[in-house]
Parts: structure tokens; sequence; C-alpha cells
């Protein structure tokens, strides 16, 4: 098993070696000068030459890849042109409100669209099954900076239920902490809940045609441990390949989320990278979270294994 | 009703598209005109949807702001369609192109897309021709890997392998024998790439990497509405409202499309 989990992340290594490359070769993807446009059009020449010697940009690109490869594989991803501060730093202080963020909405995203798919499956043409069509169609139009102010104006500042805006941290109480993160864990979820529902429901469905199910239910089996022992169990692959494909949107959305609720977390620090131009930001942000995604589709390449002993690498 | 979802998807997008054409004419007010006297001021017959804080009538720069959404949206569409068919094509091509052209398109889409459009947004500056750009670059791996399994596919068809043993040269081969086939799932794919584009740009405006400010566009209208909406919510509801239901149309639209030209990929059959 352990050999396999090494031969598996070793598979990762050119994939982020790619995302490396593209993330790198952006700069040099602008018309002109880098260190001119991100310095902006107001800048000094001392300026746009500070920027051009901290990024590196006199180097020759092959050379300025291969430092730059090597400071980050070294875990250094640069400075912020802005404050001087290093990257890596910058983003630490933003992980917990954004993980928080993306755990909660990946526990009730499953929690939501597992069983309304089986739900769906299970009888075909139902009211389940119609309310799955409406509830997708719905969640693919309401990107998260809509329903995020749809829900807190509803249930924030309409019903007093939860707080509008704002995060507190885990250290303060997890009673503080879950109330403030489920109305922007509900809105990241719309779009992923509905994804997984919907792949659920369809594995379920090629699952439940199967003879040994017929099997089962001949047998006298009860209908609900047929959905969730027999069918679930063999309809989950392409599931758990979905949960793990989402989990892009989920971040993407997550950053966007961050900024409806004045959550201080790495979507905000993007923002804030974006106003004042500060690329190195931008980069560290778009490599860590890639890594992230790269390495939770590992995790569920590794699950496989878990739930169906066929699959072996 | 049979193929309910595509009429009630195309009809609300051709209206949406008539409104975006018209709004010239449909708003009498100009959407980048401010009025410091007529700040936040609720709807009303003068202004149908208000104005915001500085004094912009709503209702024009919404109307104003259909027409950069569905153009950014159509043109990501077909540009990306077009751009990611001949690189999947290519790549179906020869294999070893093949290998290389997937490993790159593996990596672009290992990238969250709206980080992918961020930093290219970061470096190119904010315009709605950049927006364009950025958001085709983003979706171009979709299309070319559609594509390239579809090409992979069709190979194996009887009536292809007769037309390469008749000879066929390379370029009839496609253009005769495999764009047929690859038009239905492109098409129901590009519908989709217009809804996505569309959701990206107004996240990209939202946040401050889309269009420039002063361009009345969805995103930028629920960006400015950021810090009032609590005060005056109709600033967020009639932008949001739009975009939901473009949204919803082009969604129904693919949905539509996809039943009617591709059975095999419904999911819901």
């Amino acid at each position: 098993m352990l050999g396999y989990v090494v031969r598996r992340l070793l598979m990762a290594v050119p994939v982020m070696g790619v995302v490396a490359l593209v993330v790198f070769s952006l700069l040099y993807l602008t018309p002109g000068d880098p260190a001119q446009v991100l310095a902006g059009d107001t800048a000094t020449p001392e300026q746009i030459a500070k920027i051009r010697t901290s990024l590196g940009l006199d180097e020759p690109p092959v050379a300025r890849f291969a430092h730059w490869l090597w400071h980050m594989v070294q875990g250094d991803l640069g400075a912020s042109i802005f404050s001087g501060e290093p990257v890596t730093h910058m983003i630490g202080q933003r992980l917990q409100p954004t993980f928080s963020l993306l755990l909660i909405a990946v526990v009730i995203s499953v929690g939501v669209g597992v069983p309304f798919g089986v739900a769906a499956a299970a009888r075909r043409g139902g009211f389940y099954d119609h309310a799955l069509t409406t509830f997708t169609t719905l969640g693919f139009s309401l990107p998260a900076f809509i329903a995020g102010y749809g829900l807190a104006y509803l249930f924030a500042t309409t019903l007093k239920w939860l707080p509008v805006q704002g995060f507190v941290p885990l250290e303060q109480g997890v009673d503080a902490w879950l109330r403030n993160l489920i109305l922007p864990a509900t809105t990241l979820s719309l779009v992923y809940a509905a994804i997984i529902a919907r792949v659920t429901r369809a594995s379920m469905l090629e699952v439940l045609s199967e003879d040994y199910i017929r099997t089962a239910r001949a047998k006298g089996v009860a209908p609900r441990r047929i959905l969730f022992r027999h069918a679930l169990k063999n309809a989950a692959v392409p599931v758990m390949t979905v949960i793990g494909i989402g989990v892009a949107t989920l971040i993407g959305s997550a950053v966007i989320t961050e900024n409806v609720f004045a959550i201080p977390g790495i979507g905000r620090l993007t923002v804030d990278a974006i106003l004042h131009r500060d690329y190195p930001i931008i980069q560290g942000v778009v490599l860590l979270l890639s890594a992230g995604y790269v390495l939770v589709n590992v995790a569920v390449d590794l699950c496989y294994t878990l739930i169906d002993p066929r699959i072996r690498y | 009703m049979r193929h309910a979802a595509l009429w009630i998807g195309g009809i609300l997008i051709a209206t949406m598209i008539a409104i975006a054409l018209l709004s010239p004419w449909l708003a009498a007010a100009d959407p980048r005109a401010l009025s410091p006297g007529s700040r936040l001021l609720a709807p009303s017959a003068t202004h149908w949807f208000g104005t915001d804080q500085l004094g912009r009538d709503l209702f024009a720069r919404v109307l104003w702001g259909a027409r950069i959404s569905l153009f950014v949206g159509i043109s990501v569409a077909l540009l990306a369609s077009l751009i990611g068919t001949a690189v999947g094509m290519l790549s179906a091509s020869s294999r070893r192109l093949d290998a290389i052209v997937m490993r790159v398109m593996d990596g672009v889409m290992s990238i969250p897309a709206i980080l992918l459009a961020i930093a290219l947004m970061a470096v190119a500056g904010g315009s709605v021709l950049n927006v364009i750009v950025a958001v085709t670059i983003v979706e171009i791996p979709r299309v070319a890997r559609l594509i390239r399994s579809v090409v992979l596919s069709l190979r194996e068809e009887p009536y292809v392998e007769a037309a390469i043993s008749a000879g066929t040269g390379r370029v009839m081969l496609m253009i005769r024998h495999l764009l047929p086939g690859i038009v239905p799932p492109l098409t129901v794919q590009a519908t989709f790439i217009w809804a996505t584009a569309m959701i990206l740009e107004a996240a990209l405006s939202f946040i401050g990497a889309g269009t420039p400010p002063s361009t009345p566009s969805w995103g930028n209208i629920l960006a400015d509405a950021r810090a009032l909406w609590q005060i005056r919510p109709t600033l967020i509801f009639f932008p949001a409202g739009f975009l939901f239901v473009t949204l919803l149309a082009v969604n129904m639209l693919g949905d539509g499309l996809r039943d009617l030209l591709d059975p095999r990929q419904n999911p819901e059959g």
C-alpha cells in the first residue's frame, strides 16, 4: 500500500510541473514589459526597476524559471511587491478561514448530495427525482455571489437567525465559528451538492439495474438496505470521482464567497493582491490551491482501492 | 410538451438578447451619467430600478450590463469551440503530439478556472477584450478534451475506416467524415461554456479583476453594491436577477439541446 501511495504521488509531480510552468509563463504572455504592466501607469522608473529586480525579470527566462522552481520546491514563494512580506507567510495566516469554509461546504454537500441522489434514483420519476432536476438546474444558474446575497438577505438581514458577515476563529469557540460559516458554506454547497446529487443519481440508476440487486430484492432484503448497502457501495466510484473533480469549482467559489461574507481568507488576500497588482501573491495562491486540488484527487484515487478491491494500480 | 426546456430556454435567451441589443432605446438614461443629487433612490416612475450611490440610473446600467455579459458569453463560446476543436483534432491526429498537448491541457485544467482567469487578468489588465481572452484560455482544454475523445471513438466507426481505406485525404476526412460527428456534442458543450463564461465574467468583475470599474457590467454593478446592499437590497436584486434568469435560460437551452442532439450523453436517461 505504501509503495502504491508513493507511486501515485510521483504521478502528480509532472502535472504540478506543468501547473508551475503555466503560472510562470503568464508573466511573459503580456505584450510589453511585465514590470511596467504590474507597476501601473503612474509608476516611476525606480518603482519599475524595483519590481523587475524583485521578480528577477532581468535574468533570461529559462534561468529565471530554474531559479524560481528551486526556491519554490524549498517552500519559498517569493515576497509581496507591496509589503515585502514573504508570500508563504501571508498565505499561512489566511489558511484557517478558507479551510474551515471548504471543510463545512464539503460536509454539507456530501451530506445532502449523496442521499438526495439515492432518493431520486430509488423512485425514478417520483417526487425526489423531480425535485433533484429542479434543484440542479437552479444550482447551476446561481453563482456564489448571487446565492450568497440571497441567503444573507433571507436568513441574516430579514430573519436574523445567523450573522450577516465575518469570521470567528475556531480558538474562540466552535459554536461561534460554526454559526458564521453556515451561510457561506451553504452558498458554496449549492453547485457542488447539485453536481454530486446528479452523478449519484446516474450511477445509482445504473447499479440498480444489475442482476444482484434483483436477487437481493427477490430474497427479501429490506429496500433501504439494498439502496445503501448493496447499491451505493457499488455506485461509489463515479461519486468519489466527481467529489474530487468538484473541489476545483469549490475552491473557485470560495474565493468569491469570502468577498460576499467578508471572511478574511485566501480569497480576500487574492482580491487585495489584485487591487495592488501584487503578482507574487496571486502566483503563490494559484500554485498552492492547484497543488491542493491535485492532492485531493490523489487521495480520491487512493480511496478507490478501499471501496473497490478490483482496482489496483 | 416535447423539448419544453429547449423552447423555454430559447425564448428567454432570445428575449434577453433583444433587450441587450435594444438597451440604448429601452433605457432613456445614460448608464454612466452621474447625478449626485439623486443618490440611492428607491425604484420609481422616473428610475424604474432606482439609482446607485453615484446617482446613476440602475435600470439603464442593468440593461447595458446584458450587452457585456452576453457579448462575453457568446464570444468565449465561439472562440473556445473553434480553438479547442483545432487543438483536439490536432491532438487526436498524432500520437506524439497527443502526449504533449494532453499533458499541457491536464496541467491547465488542474488550476481552478477562476484562479487561472484571475492570474491572466492580473498580468493583462482589466478590459472586456482581456476578459474574453482569459476566459477563452480557461475553457479551451475542456473543448479540446471532448473533441479528442469524440474523434478517437469516431475513428473506430466502420464508415471512417472505410473512408480511410478508400484513400480519403486527411483534410477531407476531417471535414467530410469527422466534423459532422463532432458538431452535436460540441454545440451542447458550447452552450454550457456560454453560461460558464458569463459566470466567470461577472465573478471577475465582482472581485475587481474583470471589466474596468466604469463599465456597466453586472459584476461591476454587484461590486459597487457590496457595501450598500443592506440599506438598498434592490441594488443587488436587479443585476443578480437578470444574471440568474440569463444563466437559467442558457442552461435550459443546453439541457434541451443535449436531449435533442446527444441522447447518449444525457445523465437523466
